[in-house]
């Protein structure tokens, strides 16, 4: 039986006790995508990812990995391998030797299981640390080590348990693009945990948004963060004004939720067909490309505006107190569901 | 104007500044004490001992003479004297043996599955037996194991009498009833010093971090691959640590060997008479080096085969 999909859930539910961690969740990941489960903490993101790798199993509903049912096979017997959170490597091995484990524990060959680790070593380019122990690395080595020792295997799937958590931003940053062309080189599947939104935005082909063990949205980073579908997407991927029915039927005349972002609002200006509101300056806060301007309208509602702060953007900043007309078209302008 | 109280300076205050500035005055007062206590009452006297092994013994007279001699530490090697050192190494290792065996799965559910109250119960488990005299319950291992005894009993309510007399029959193990033979030796001493062997394994199982098991998991090995290339060689100091105790433990004891087993010294026994009956301190104290130099050599043993590498 052959299948698209690497890993498919299908309503999927996993309970501790009175919590229902993953409550019927039911998705499909094709095969060589960069997919990464996106979510705050206890949103059920991880316990997914732990029922792909085996070590968690499902309550209810069922899970194939490339087309087999995975439900009830111990982790040593799926073709998936994990990047640990905490790296979990093993204190007692040098680097090559916990590169190697995953073939040594199979079998292979002491020649070919060198080669294979000089090469996954090779690729993450720590060849000079195989002789090194976990505790002489530092974050970002021991990060690239695992990542080598779960890519030796060639897993059909690697499982990517938030890798980056615990590195510096620089790190994070450099770290970010080379998963991604690693992910590009080796073209198999990746799944990668994240609770930050930027990093899932900037390296995934799809997220899902997880909330309360549920999957809110699936879908591209530009369609997850232009054109979020729920309150909670909209709200939890980059930063939203999000207006309620009421607050939608005095600013819009429609009695929807809607959201919009800070940066699509202009200030002063008129816009055809578009959405108008006064309001006062509250706060401006400098971020360096952008100031963030915090604005009551209406009642008193607050609402966020982004202005560049580039030269090329001519037209003063305005000052905590200083009125203002507020407006935004109608294409910014996202319908919500809860 | 008042001064700040903060400021004010007492005589106490002085004092814990002066400390404070100097931190490794305050060291010196703080360990200089136990350091002490523990040279002179620990090691002082131990080497004491090991000196008074050098002096000479009056086999006529009965008494010691401060001249210095080998005599004494080459008697360890006379032939009756090197069966007790057998004998007794030959017991305490199957008692680590047995001991290792038997915790290292309590230890692992100790310290991987059970729950904080189930846990505690264990640790009550364990230590409860110690807080009972040892010698009411090697006494009482001998009425247990005599004949007439609770063994026996039960063994002849399940018809098991001839293989229990099969295995006292067996050389190096038997003996003429369980309460006399190798085996109920055995048996009381791994009862006795199981729980030095539990406490260490789990102490060290629980520094293991789960994520290790899942990772050797995740790539590809069973539970017996994972057990032996990542959680043994892990948790090993612990075993090791735990045999410490067993091994020596058993090596110095002279009262399990006088209560139960046959007859035959143990290198506890043999101090014992030779200090106490004979008055051969200086033989005693000879003797009393094979423990110390046997355990030496196991961690040096330990050592080469890589049991610290985990450390």
């Amino acid at each position: 039986m052959t299948s698209a999909s690497a890993v498919e859930f299908e309503r999927v539910s996993r309970v501790y006790g009175s919590v229902r961690a993953v409550d019927g969740v039911s998705l499909s990941i094709p095969d060589g995508e960069f997919f990464s489960l996106l979510g705050p903490s206890g949103s059920g993101k991880t316990t997914c990812l732990r029922l792909i790798a085996g070590f968690e199993q499902p309550d209810g509903g069922c899970i194939r990995i490339h087309g087999e049912v995975a439900s009830g096979l111990p982790p040593y017997r799926r073709d998936v391998n994990t990047v640990f959170q905490d790296y979990a490597l093993f204190p007692h091995m040098d680097v090559l030797r916990n590169v190697e484990y995953g073939l040594m524990v199979k079998g292979v060959g002491k020649a070919e299981r060198r080669a294979r680790a000089e090469e996954a070593l090779a690729s993450v380019a720590l060849a000079d640390l195989a002789g090194r122990r976990p505790s002489q690395l530092s974050g970002g080595q021991r990060q690239r080590i695992a990542l080598a020792r779960a890519i030796v295997n060639r897993p059909k799937v690697l499982l990517l348990d938030e890798p980056l958590g615990a590195l510096d931003l620089k790190l994070r940053e450099q770290m970010q693009g080379e998963l991604k062309s690693l992910q590009k080189r080796l073209g198999i599947t990746f799944v990668f945990v994240t609770h930050d939104q930027g990093e899932a935005l900037s390296m995934s082909d799809r997220v899902a948004v997880f909330n309360r063990g549920r999957i809110e949205q699936v879908a591209s980073p530009q369609t997850l963060y232009n054109r979020p579908e729920t309150v909670f997407v909209a709200d939890f991927v980059g930063s939203a004004n999000i207006f309620d029915a009421a607050g939608a039927e005095r600013l819009i005349g429609r009695r929807q939720a809607f959201s919009v972002r800070p940066e699509n609002i202009a200030l002063n200006r008129e816009l055809p067909g578009g959405h108008a509101v006064e309001g006062r300056v509250l706060d401006v806060l400098f971020h360096g490309a952008s100031s963030r301007l915090d604005i009551a309208v209406g009642d008193g509602e607050p609402v966020s505006v982004t202005l560049s702060n580039s030269v090329l953007h001519a037209g003063g900043m305005p000052a905590p107190g200083d009125a203002v007309r507020l407006s935004w078209p109608e294409s910014a302008v996202v319908p919500l569901r809860d | 104007m008042s001064a700040n109280a903060l400021y004010l300076k007492t005589p106490l205050r002085r004092l814990s500044d002066v400390l404070y500035r100097h931190p490794r005055a305050l060291l010196a007062v703080l360990l200089g004490p136990p350091l002490l206590w523990f040279l002179v009452v620990y090691l002082g006297s131990l080497l004491a001992l090991l000196w008074q092994g050098f002096y000479s013994f009056d086999d006529f007279s009965m008494t010691v003479r401060p001249d210095l001699t080998l005599v004494n530490y080459a008697h360890i090697f006379a032939p009756a004297n090197w069966e007790i050192i057998v004998r007794t190494v030959a017991m305490a290792a199957a008692v680590t043996l047995a001991s290792a065996l038997i915790a290292f799965p309590i230890a692992y559910y100790m310290a991987v599955y059970a729950g904080k109250a189930e846990k505690g119960l264990f640790y009550i488990g364990v230590m409860l037996p110690m807080w009972a005299s040892y010698i009411v319950k090697a006494y009482s291992w001998t009425v247990i194991l005599a004949k007439g005894g609770l063994v026996y009993w039960v063994a002849g309510k399940l018809g098991l009498v001839p293989l229990l007399e099969a295995l006292l029959a067996l050389p190096y193990v038997g003996g003429s009833t369980l309460s006399t033979s190798h085996l109920g030796r055995f048996l009381v001493f791994t009862y006795i010093w199981l729980p030095f062997m539990i406490l260490p394994i789990q102490a060290a199982i629980e520094r293991v971090p789960q994520s290790l098991m899942q990772a050797s998991q995740d790539l590809g090995a069973g539970p017996l691959a994972g057990f032996r290339h990542v959680l043994l060689p892990l948790a090993f100091p612990g075993v090791v640590a735990g045999s410490i105790f067993t091994f020596s433990l058993t090596l110095g004891d002279y009262i399990i060997p006088t209560l139960v087993g046959p007859s035959g010294l143990f290198i506890g026994n043999f101090v014992y008479v030779q200090q106490g009956a004979a008055g051969n301190i200086p033989l005693a104290a000879a003797f009393t080096v094979v423990p110390i130099a046997l355990i030496a050599a196991y961690l040096a043993a330990a050592r080469r085969l890589g049991a610290f590498d985990a450390l």
